[in-house]
């Protein structure tokens, strides 16, 4: 009996969190697309139907601007935050006096929550309040800075506020990345009198890659579930220019009794963390077997 | 959710001990949370309570009504419905078709609805010819506001046509005025929208286009027509409006900032609470055009089972329904009774012009649902039609192009 436990143990004790799982993540993927085959609008219903939930989603036009965002916002939010986390981390990794406390500024925006960020930049982009009105203030009448109120610019807003969260944390990931390369490697390099750019871009930044792996990975997902951040800083206007799946998902499912229609979108986005994270799954697994 | 679940719990745990005395017991899901409005449910609880009742209050703030819905969603499921909900327009329709409502017909033949409430409004509260919901008020919606000092100052009269609008607000334009207080959510545009629908269709037109979805009205002259009057709109608020809340919008034309606003009678509140007097310091008057675009919440009532819970339903739309709660609550909430027998001595003039407006246009056919208030459409539609007018309104997307992507929306959201 003991041995039997002692050899069943684990087990036994992930079973109860594997279940949880099975059942609230994949039952519930697996209900979702069930829900998207069907009419369903206030309620669901479960007579299949075929793809006309997917029709409709395509057809629409708001979609097509949601999942415009979705890319426009996605990349540029990726890429800004980790050039500029990096640069910040490569900064920050000179033996500067009081990087402790420089450190902790630029990751104190991570402790906000997005709703705060939206809040904050809301009024700091808001033409009459804020940036424009204080510049115009200081005698500058032509300067204009509208983006918020621009159909065409606000998603860039967005993308503002979010990099402005979150490449602080970017930062603290590169940061512990580059203390973590081999001293004596850099060491070495110094010795043979190669000049301290080229460090990092031939041995520092090259043997990061597992990092920056994470990093793509932590704000990819951060990008396509970003819900918060657009109602608080737009609330997906002017009109719904600023919509994100996210938000279209919302409005359908709890604004418009459309479940049918929300519940297809959704697996739309799951689709897209797929196309981003099994390629990433692929890679690790078999770079572990190999 | 789960401390929800748990209170749900508790709440059905506590109702059951009570069950033995079969006194009448009304378990209500509202989302009148704010200040004046829970102060109006409040006048409701007591004349519950007065009555003998036992009220168990379940308000769910937030999401203009979206997350009560959410809740009543998961309790139906549950197979455990609440008594009274607050519902309206078509949404009523839509849950009864999920075989949930109760009947309370019964109730409404004892106390004579039928020839107290104006027929439209009638209509609403009737699931297949038996009546299933209980209307608390009327919002009038296509209301136009305005600074009566400022349309003096400037020599101008409150418009009675959309050409005279046009008139007067760029006369306040040249003087360096706002024209129009305007908020840009989707919601506010499609009330502006409306209000200005209701005016180039026409009754007939609006009811054609907006409760029939008719394609070729959707298409006509007239709403292209409607489009360009919304882009002149465009013109006359300030470029700041986007995202602004709509009692920041009213607030622009109690301080003269600006000169009018489109909005439902809710707007009056906010003069009021500033202690503006009508007639004196503001205006009111309907949008140009004839007909009268009403708002009414209603309780609808859920089949519920036990007899304490039956007679606390039956009570609750009695009371509801009822003259001294008609009055009381609408004068806390600026709307105007939906019984039309109530005195109106202790209402003001804009409520006493709406009273007289909803009686002539009740008469004459022109008492319409508003589609931008979830009256004339389910939520899909009418979702529909919005996303079409707020991407014309904050874009330069030209009339011709909307309709068609109005007739496209609504065909692609049945």
């Amino acid at each position: 009996m003991t041995k039997w436990l002692e050899e069943n143990t684990p087990k036994l004790v992930l079973a109860p969190s594997f279940i949880a799982i099975l059942v609230f993540v994949y039952g519930f993927i697996a209900w979702t697309a069930w829900v998207s085959m069907t009419r369903s609008r206030l309620l669901p219903k479960y007579e299949i139907e075929g793809f006309i939930q997917y029709d409709r989603l395509f057809a629409s036009p708001r979609w097509d601007t949601a999942f415009g965002n979705l890319f426009i916002f996605g990349t540029l939010f990726i890429v800004i935050a980790m050039i500029l986390g990096l640069v910040l981390a490569i900064l920050l990794d000179q033996n500067i006096r009081t990087e402790g406390a420089i450190r902790t500024i630029y990751l104190y925006p991570m402790a906000l929550s997005m709703i705060v960020t939206g809040t904050a930049w809301k009024w700091i982009l808001n033409p009459g309040l804020g940036l424009q009105a204080m510049v115009r203030g200081w005698g500058f009448e032509d300067f204009t800075f509208d983006w918020l109120v621009d159909p065409d610019m606000a998603i860039y807003t967005i993308v503002l506020a979010a990099i402005w969260q979150s490449s602080g944390f970017v930062m603290a990931l590169f940061l512990a990345g580059l203390r973590s390369v081999d001293e004596e490697i850099i060491k070495a390099a110094q010795v043979d009198g190669i000049p301290t750019w080229r460090v990092y871009t031939a041995i520092i930044i090259p043997s990061m890659a597992p990092i920056f792996l994470s990093a793509f990975i932590v704000l990819s997902h951060l990008a396509i579930k970003s819900f918060d951040l657009v109602i608080a800083l737009t609330g997906g206007g002017p009109g719904y220019a600023t919509d994100l799946p996210a938000t279209y998902m919302y409005a359908m499912a709890f604004s418009r009794g459309d479940i049918g229609q929300a519940a297809s979108s959704a697996m739309i986005m799951m689709l897209v963390v797929f196309a981003i994270v099994v390629p990433y799954l692929y890679s690790e697994l078999r770079s572990k077997d190999g | 959710m789960k401390s929800y679940a748990l209170s749900i719990a508790c709440g059905v745990a506590l109702g059951t001990s009570g069950a033995a005395f079969a006194e009448p017991q009304a378990e209500v899901l509202h989302y009148w949370t704010s200040g004046g409005e829970a102060k109006s449910v409040a006048v409701l609880q007591e004349e519950f309570a007065a009555n003998g009742g036992t009220w168990t209050d379940m308000p769910v703030a937030g999401g203009g009504g979206d997350a009560a819905m959410t809740a009543l969603r998961a309790r139906v499921l549950s197979g455990n419905a609440p008594t009274a909900v607050q519902l309206k327009g078509p949404a009523i329709q839509e849950w009864y078709e999920e075989g949930v409502l109760a009947d309370i017909s019964a109730v409404a033949e004892a106390n004579n609805w039928e020839a107290v409430l104006p027929a439209s409004i009638a209509g609403h509260m009737k699931c297949e010819g038996s009546w299933c919901a209980a209307p608390v008020n009327v919002h009038r919606v296509d209301w136009i506001w305005a600074n009566a000092n400022v349309l003096e100052a400037n020599g101008i009269e409150m418009p009675t046509s959309w050409e005279a609008f046009n008139a007067a607000a760029d006369k306040l334009q040249a003087a360096g005025i706002i024209p129009l207080a305007h908020g840009g959510q989707a919601w506010q545009d499609a009330t502006v929208f409306e209000a200005v629908a209701l005016g180039i269709l026409g009754a007939e037109g609006f009811h054609k286009a907006f409760v029939e979805l008719d394609k070729d009205t959707l298409t006509s002259d007239a709403m292209v027509a409607t489009f360009d009057q919304m882009r002149k709109m465009r013109g006359y608020v300030d470029p700041n409006f986007s995202g602004r809340d709509w009692n920041l919008a009213t607030a622009m034309v109690m301080n003269g900032e600006a000169a009018f606003q489109i909005m439902g009678d809710w707007a009056k509140g906010e003069f009021m609470a500033a202690g503006k007097a009508p007639g004196e310091d503001f205006l009111c008057a309907s949008t140009p055009g004839d007909g009268f675009l009403y708002n009414v919440d209603s309780f609808a009532m859920f089949e519920v089972g036990g007899a304490d819970k039956q007679a606390g339903q039956a009570l609750l739309a009695e009371l509801v329904v009822g003259k001294n709660f008609q009055k009381v609550f609408n004068l806390n909430k600026g709307s105007i009774p939906a019984r039309t027998d109530v005195p109106l001595d202790e209402f003001d003039s804009c409520a006493v012009l709406s009273a007289a407006d909803m009686a002539a246009s009740s008469d004459n056919g022109s008492l319409l649902p508003s589609y931008a208030h979830g009256m004339a459409l389910r939520g899909a539609q009418a979702g529909a039609i919005t996303d079409v007018v707020t991407a014309h309104f904050n874009s330069d997307m030209s009339s011709a192009d909307a309709v068609q992507m109005l007739a496209d929306a609504v065909a692609n959201s049945m």
